[in-house]
Parts: structure tokens; sequence; C-alpha cells
């Protein structure tokens, strides 16, 4: 899985440019790969084509910029802060700037997953690069307009001025513009690392020139780093349609689908004379066997999440109809693989930390050795549940299959992959399909699979109407793709004052932690350190959630660090700031993350919180926490109210590299935190007999804004480059907590949800 | 069919539905107005709220058979332009993450505040509990609440 692909590719190449028909001049730009050569520009904005490039930049006539992406927004950002990008190089006023969110063509989609935390960490340099090379082509274009060296002539807000101090706007040399050269020169090869499916990677040095086109020094910049609202903020507070569950066409019915009420079960019969009696309801049919059919030939890792079964579905002439029509049918289940307990599930991950059967995914030293030798050995146990995603809009997908094509509209984050599923299962040309993204309300990694387009798809298929397929909140808490159960034993022995080995064993139900996160501290930092992994494959799905492993990982071993330094009477931030100073300097290159970076994060967080000198009642945990190529430091302030502990406040320290938009990234930042003190506190998810005992939020706990902790946020400035927020600020929240919740109460928690230890009564709505 | 006449947004609207019909999906499926969002159909998350005579209220519980007579606003009718306080305090803090839950959210806020213009943080926390933020803007919305009441007083 951990890869590197290099690949090169010359600024003419992965740019090219055209006179708009209609006046204006359109740049075509690709992120990671070269244009193709047989890539044709187009003359009509109606006729962007998203197959040979990732994005478009109109600049009209007027200089008026509009941007054209395919990159949804799920609620990151992304929409805002990549065309500040590409505005800032280009140096136009972010008032001229329009972001338009282009349709996908899905065939040549590089990015396939769209808008995760990792899309500006791998937009930045194709689009400073962009937006710096279209100022170039302008400032050009006036030179020759002017008879004067380039180089005599700047360009600032949209406007190019000449030594004489004579000035032309950006509007009134596009049409040159266009028809000129791509400037580069001998070395314009820039080297692009993409590790596609490796989140993690190094960091990298802003700065540099790039043959005759020059960026930027960050020191210059006057837009990014300013605090810019989200663009599509006047819809949101008007209520325009924005969302898939939006999204309609004249003619189009809405479809409910039941599924099977365990995991494990398949369809035997229904009888829909109820449902079919419903006022609304169109028609009640069965889909599945295309479905099944794929699954059946595929060895792909989306298997879980498509039930082998037969599904029934309501037709109905809207949701309300279609959901009654649903809750009418009467369906027989019969079990074709056991039936699944949150019971069993936690003696069977004990029992796989007790065993033998482990991967291993690093091992440094001997730690059985350092073990023997200690004068103390500690070890824990740490526990989580199953958690559900929750997106605040459920999942839902518009189809509309006919014999000449497929058109597919809704939130999804897989879109290629999605695409070519749907040709795959019903048979068709992946050319006649048409995938558009809307916005989404939340994903949380629960958008990466695309059950929901396929049964859109297959339901459109059969009945050959216009149809939006829409989950209850019942239906998407129950038929869900889940953050697996996971247990961490971690063992350490401490010898003469120092941890000399470090053990961890991960019990996970169907997938492990992967890639480098075994390479995340305090890997490196051990002499003997050691990480294994052993899964049971269950037939409950599992998949990505904000923040993959790490956002229970973290509580385990943050939890396991603090415990550690009371057992050795050091104190918890010295000693991860001595363990760190052991990490400088290696040469281990599997080791991602910056002891430097870590330690800054961690001292800042220190500082800001008012850590050495905490407040009377006032109980505070720390921690400092590298993923997702962001390093994170956090203190929780717990206070008691009764016997109740209560999260008070989340001071962040965040290293991101170049803040883009302080603004949004704040937003990311506060949400994160606090969804990851919620969870951590609140998320239980049991399954009896292969089915959720909860399936709404009466009895599955969210945390609310009563129960919210104020966030916080401070930046390390530098100029490196920018990484992710969506997911970093969650993993340390969870222990930040419970280290605090330690001080506040004298007792340790070793199992999430927190409320499970504790006597806590859910607020409800 | 039964017919209804509704009275949204200061307009009276007919529509033909099932009279068990929540307010909620007839104002998305029959009347086109998708502001006002599902997000739970239990009158647990507070997405879908709107006003009716002024109060907040979940519209997945409101039938429309029970609406005769009612004054019901929506989030595409609290101001014309998006220009109510509370909707420019929204928008001067950048509240949304996903923005879903947003429009519920705003309907919350401004039945509040008309009826506790000056509240307390601790009463804007108490009477903003009822809707849930999965993106957890809770702060945001918190101090976008506070700033709308203290524009209302100025
Ligand atoms: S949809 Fe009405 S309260 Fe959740
Ligand atoms: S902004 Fe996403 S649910 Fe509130």
């Amino acid at each position: 899985m951990s890869s590197t692909i290099s690949t090169k590719f010359s600024r003419r190449s992965f740019l090219r440019t055209s006179s708009l028909a209609s006046g204006g001049m359109l740049i075509g730009f690709n992120f990671f790969t070269a244009c193709k050569d047989t890539a044709k520009m187009p003359v009509d904005i109606a006729e962007l084509n998203y197959n040979d490039f990732n994005a478009f930049i109109k600049i009209s006539d007027e200089g008026m910029v509009t941007i054209f992406s395919p990159n949804p927004e799920i609620g990151q950002g992304v929409k805002t802060s990549m065309p500040m990008i590409i505005a800032e190089e280009l140096d136009v006023p972010w008032e001229n700037v329009n972001v338009v969110q282009g349709i996908l063509d899905t065939q040549n989609y590089t990015r396939q997953v769209a808008g995760g935390s990792q899309s500006i960490r791998f937009g930045w340099d194709a689009l400073r690069q962009t937006g710096a090379t279209a100022r170039q082509l302008l400032v050009n274009a006036a030179a020759a307009r002017w008879g004067v060296d380039a180089s005599e002539c700047s360009a600032k807000q949209g406007v190019i001025t000449n030594a004489n101090g004579e000035t032309l706007g950006y509007g009134e040399v596009v049409k040159e513009a266009a028809l000129l050269q791509v400037p580069e020169s001998e070395d314009s090869a820039i080297e692009e690392e993409s590790k596609s499916e490796n989140p993690e990677f190094k960091d990298e040095k802003t700065e540099g020139i790039a043959g005759n086109v020059t960026l930027k020094d960050p020191k210059d910049y006057t837009l990014i780093g300013t605090d810019v609202g989200n663009v599509d903020i006047d819809e949101i507070i008007t209520g325009k349609p924005l969302f898939g569950l939006d999204y309609k066409v004249e003619g189009m019915v809405y479809a409910s689908v039941l599924r099977p009420p365990a995991f494990g079960q398949v369809l035997e019969s229904y009888d829909d004379t109820a449902a079919k009696a419903v006022t609304g309801v169109i028609d009640v049919i069965k889909i599945g066997e295309k479905a099944k059919a794929l699954l059946a030939k595929d060895e792909v890792n989306w298997t879980a999440i498509l039930a082998p079964t037969e599904k029934v579905v309501v037709i109905a002439e809207n949701s309300w109809a279609a959901i009654k029509g649903k809750k009418a049918l009467k369906a027989e289940w019969s079990d074709n693989s056991p039936l699944e307990n949150t019971k069993a599930h936690d003696k069977i991950l004990t029992d796989l930390l007790d065993g033998n059967e482990f991967q291993n995914m690093r091992k440094d030293g001997d730690v059985k050795k350092a073990f023997k030798q200690a004068d103390k050995v500690v070890e824990r146990t740490y526990e989580s549940p199953f958690l559900p995603h929750n997106t605040m809009e459920p999942m839902n997908f518009f189809a509309d299959v006919t014999d000449s094509k497929i058109l597919l509209v809704g939130p999804v984050q897989t879109p290629a992959d999605a695409a070519a599923t749907v040709a795959e299962m019903l048979g068709r040309d992946e050319k006649d399909i048409r995938l558009e993204m809307t916005r989404m309300g939340g994903g949380f990694g629960r958008r990466l699979y695309g059950d929901f387009v396929y049964e859109a798809a297959e339901i459109s298929d059969k009945i050959r109407k216009p149809v939006k397929m829409f989950s209850t909140r019942e239906d998407d808490m129950m038929t869900g793709v889940y953050r697996p159960a996971i247990k961490y034993r971690i063992a350490a022995s401490i010898k003469d004052g120092e941890v000399t080995g470090y053990h961890l064993k991960e019990a996970a139900v169907n997938g492990n932690m992967y890639g480098l996160i075994p390479n995340f501290f305090p890997a490196g930092a051990i002499e003997n350190y050691q990480v294994d992994v052993a899964k049971y494959d269950s037939n409950i799905s599992t998949g990505a959630w904000r923040a993959p492993y790490t956002n229970f990982l973290s509580y385990a071993e943050q939890s396991f660090l603090d415990e550690l330094a009371e057992v050795m009477e050091k104190d918890p931030v010295q000693m991860r700031l001595d363990l760190l100073e052991k990490v400088k300097g290696t040469n281990d290159d599997r080791i991602q993350y910056s002891a430097e970076r870590l330690q800054d994060v961690l001292k800042l967080a220190v500082e800001k919180s008012g850590y050495r000198t905490p407040k009377d009642g006032v109980y505070q945990g720390v921690c400092a926490y590298y993923c997702h190529n962001t390093h994170v430091a956090e203190v929780a302030d717990v206070v008691m109210e009764g016997e109740q502990p209560v999260v008070k406040k989340i001071t962040v320290a965040v290293d991101c590299g170049i803040v883009i938009n302080p603004l949004g990234a704040k937003n990311q930042i506060e949400g994160g935190a606090i969804d990851g003190v919620g969870h951590s506190m609140y998320g239980d998810f049991v399954f009896e007999n292969g089915m959720p005992t909860s399936n709404n939020y009466d009895k599955y706990r969210l945390i609310r804004m009563n129960e919210s902790p104020i966030v916080e946020t401070h930046f390390v400035k530098n100029t490196l480059s920018p990484t992710g927020l969506g997911e970093p600020t969650l993993p340390p929240a969870g222990a930040a907590v419970a280290i605090a919740m330690k001080k506040a109460t004298g007792n340790r928690v070793y199992k999430q949800p927190f409320v499970s230890n504790m006597n806590s009564k859910p607020i409800l709505g | 069919m039964p017919t209804y006449n509704l009275k949204i947004n200061g307009s009276v609207q007919s529509i033909e539905a099932a009279e068990d019909t929540p307010l909620l999906w007839a104002l998305r499926d029959q009347l086109d107005m998708v502001g006002t969002k599902y997000g739970c159909g239990i009158g647990q998350c507070g997405s879908c709220t709107v006003h009716v005579d002024g109060n907040a209220i979940r519209s997945c519980q409101l039938q429309i058979s029970q609406l005769d007579g009612k004054e019901i606003t929506t989030i595409e009718g609290l101001s014309e332009d998006g220009s109510h306080p509370v909707q420019e305090a929204w928008k001067a803090i950048d509240v949304p993450q996903c923005g879903y839950c947003q429009a519920g959210q705003i309907m919350t806020a401004s039945a509040f505040l008309e009826k506790n213009p000056n509240p307390s943080r601790e009463e804007i926390r108490n009477a903003m509990h009822g809707n849930i933020c999965r993106c957890a803007s809770y702060n945001r919305i918190e101090n976008a609440v506070a700033m709308a009441a203290e524009k209302k007083m100025a």
C-alpha cells in the first residue's frame, strides 16, 4: 500500500490555454499529471471537458476570474482555500474571484477521493504553479503590447504596470495572453511526489522559482493567511438547494430501500400488499441481483458493504409515501452467516490479544529482552466500540438510467470508482455515465463507499425513471459502514528511570492499522519497539471513519504515556519532550513526523493553556499527536460539577504549515476537537444478534452544544507546505480528556465511551 | 387526496397530500422548499426546525392537517435577502462547516432571540441544545447567537 510514485511534469504540459469565443481567456490545468497530448482546450464555456483537465480558470475581458472545479465540498473548506491559492499567485482581488463547481467527467479524474483533508496538501504545488503561470502570461502579453521587456513589468491585484507607470488591466490583455506560448525553461520540470495510497509523507520547503515563472515568497502573500468566508455562505443561510437530498428533476420518483435488519441475513420472501395500499406508493420492486453478480465476480474491498442479498424497494411519489410504504412491507429474512454480538466480539478480541497470531508491523531491537531485564513492566488494555458516521445528511443518490445514458447526481467522495462500478454492474459503457457531485452534508469517511450510488442506479435501471434513493436515519445508522471495534494492549518496560521497551498489540474487527501509522510517535524514540496486529473477520461492514485508526489509537497511546510518566514519577510534558529528543536526526525514513515540530506544538499548547499554573478546580490533561501529516497538541480543561467531570475547554496548538485561510482552518480545528471529545465521551454502538441496538438519536448520543467545550486554537507560524485539517485535531482530544479526567476523579478510563465509566444520564433533544 | 391551504412565509399555498404528511416532507417534496432539512424524523436533531406562530417547532413532528390557520415561517422566508440579524451574524462569524444543520440552527436561534433578546451564554447553550451539528460548529453557533442578540439590542 505504501508505494511512492514520482512523476515529472513540466508546467507547459500540465497547463493549456485557449481564447473563448464569447470573450476572455481559458486556462485548463491538471493537479498531478501532465495533460494528454490529445487534450483539447474548449473555446466554449459550455464545453468544459474534465476528461482532460482537472480544473479551469476563466479570465474575462473585465478581468473577472472564475474557477471551475469538480472538487466538491464536504465541509472542509476546500472550495474556499484551493481557489485562494490560485488567486494569490495570479494576484487578483478575492472579490473578483468566483468559484463554480463543475460536472465531473469520471474517466480521468486523477485524485478520485474528492475533498479529503489531503486535498490541500496535494493541490498546493499545482495550484500555485497554475496561478503564477497565468500571471506571467498576462504580464508577457502586456509587455508585448508596450514593446518592453516583461521583466520591467509587474502585476498586482489584477493590474499590470510597466517602468513608465503605464497600466493595463488583466482583462485588457487576455486575448493576446491566450495566444502566447506558455512560459517554460530548461528546468521547468518539477517533481511531484504523489503517494496515492499512502497519506503520509515528508515536509517540503515552500520556496522557489520554476522556470521563468516566479512563485511568490510566502512573506509577500496578501490573500493566503487572511480570513475568507465560506463561498457558499449565502446559499446556506437562506436555505437554497445545495445538497444531494435537495436535488430534484421533473418526473422524479422517490425510493426507500428495505435492507436486511441484521448483518448476516438475506431476503427470503416479502409481502407488499399493505405497502402498495399506501397513498402515493407507485410500486414495490426487488433489486440486488446485479450487485450480487458483481460481488461474486470481484474480490474488491467494497464487498463488505454490499450485503449479498436482494432488497425490497418502495417507489413512491414522495418521500413520506416511500417511508410509510416501507414500514408497511412485510419481509422474511434468513441467516446466511452467524449473527454477531458485541459481547462475543469483546471476548474474541481479548482472545486475539492473549494469543500468538499476529502480523508484525514494526520491530526495533528486542522487546522481549528489554522486558526481561526491566525494573518494571506496565501493561494496559484500551477498548473502543463500533461507531456509525451519522453524517447529518443521510445517504442518498439520484439516478436516471436510460438506453442512451446514465446520469448520477449526489454526494459521494469516490465519484470515479462509483461510476466505474455502476458501468460494470449494469454492463454499460463508462462513457455514457455522467456523475455530478453535490455539496455533502458531512462525510467523515462514509461517502467513500458507493453502495448508495449502486442502489440508486440499479433501481433506475429497473424502473427506467429518474429516481432519488434516500435513507432514513434508521436505515443510515443500521446499515452503515462502521468504525471497527478495536482493542489495544500496550506494554512498556522501565529500567533505570528510562523507557526501554514498548510493545503495542492491536486486535480489530475486520481491519488493521495500515501504512505508516505504526511508525508514528513514539516509534523511533524507544530502542526496543514493536507493533503487532491481529484481526477477526466479521460480517458487519466496517470502513474509514474520520481519522481512521488514529481516532482511537491516539487515546490509547497518549493515555498510556501519561500513565507511564506517573509510574516513573516524571512530568508528562518533559517525558514526551525527552522521548522526542531521541528521534531527532533519525535516518529511519519510515518516521514521517518531525520531532521538532511535535515538541513545538506541545510547548505552545502548554504555554497557551496555562498548564504550568492551573486554576483551582481545573484539571488539565495534555497530549501531543502526529497524524494525517499535521502535528497537534491539545490540553483539556476538566472541572467537577457535583460528581460529574465536565470538559470546559480544549486548547489546541497546530502546526499545519502555511495556514491558507485561518477562518476556515479554525472551523475545522474546533469541529475536529469537539467531535473527538463527543465520540470519546458518548459514542457507543452495540450489536445484538447482528443488529445495532440504536437506530436514531434518541438512542445514540451525539455531543450537543451545552456539552461542548470552548476550543481555543493557536497556530505555529512557519512557511512549510500546508497540510490538511479535517482529521488531525480529532484523535488527540479524547486522550487529553481522559488524562484530565484522571486528575479530576482519580480514575483512569480504559474504555470508550467514557460515560460508560461514569453515571451520566444522556441529555437528549 | 385532501387539499390543505397552508400559510407559509406570508402567502397561502395549496397542497394535495395525505393528511398525516409531516410539514417537513410537504415543504420539501410538494412545495419545493428544500431549505428545511431532514435529519432524524423523530424530533431529536432540530434540522427541520421552522416557526409556527413564532415558535420554533420541529416540522417532522407536525402533520399538515394540524396547521389550519397557523403562520408558518421557513428558512426561505426568515428574511427576504438573508439580512435577518441571525443570518447576518452567521455570515459574519462564518459558522457553517458542511452546512446541513444550519437552517435548523438559524430557525431555533431566531425564535429564541424573539423571546429572550438578551440571553446569557448559559441560556444560549441550553436553548440551542436540541439542534445537533454533526460537524460540531457549536462554538461558532454560540458566538453567532450572542452577536445577533447584541446587534438586535443595538
Ligand atoms: S428531522 Fe425533525 S428533529 Fe430531526
Ligand atoms: S455544519 Fe455540518 S452538521 Fe452542522
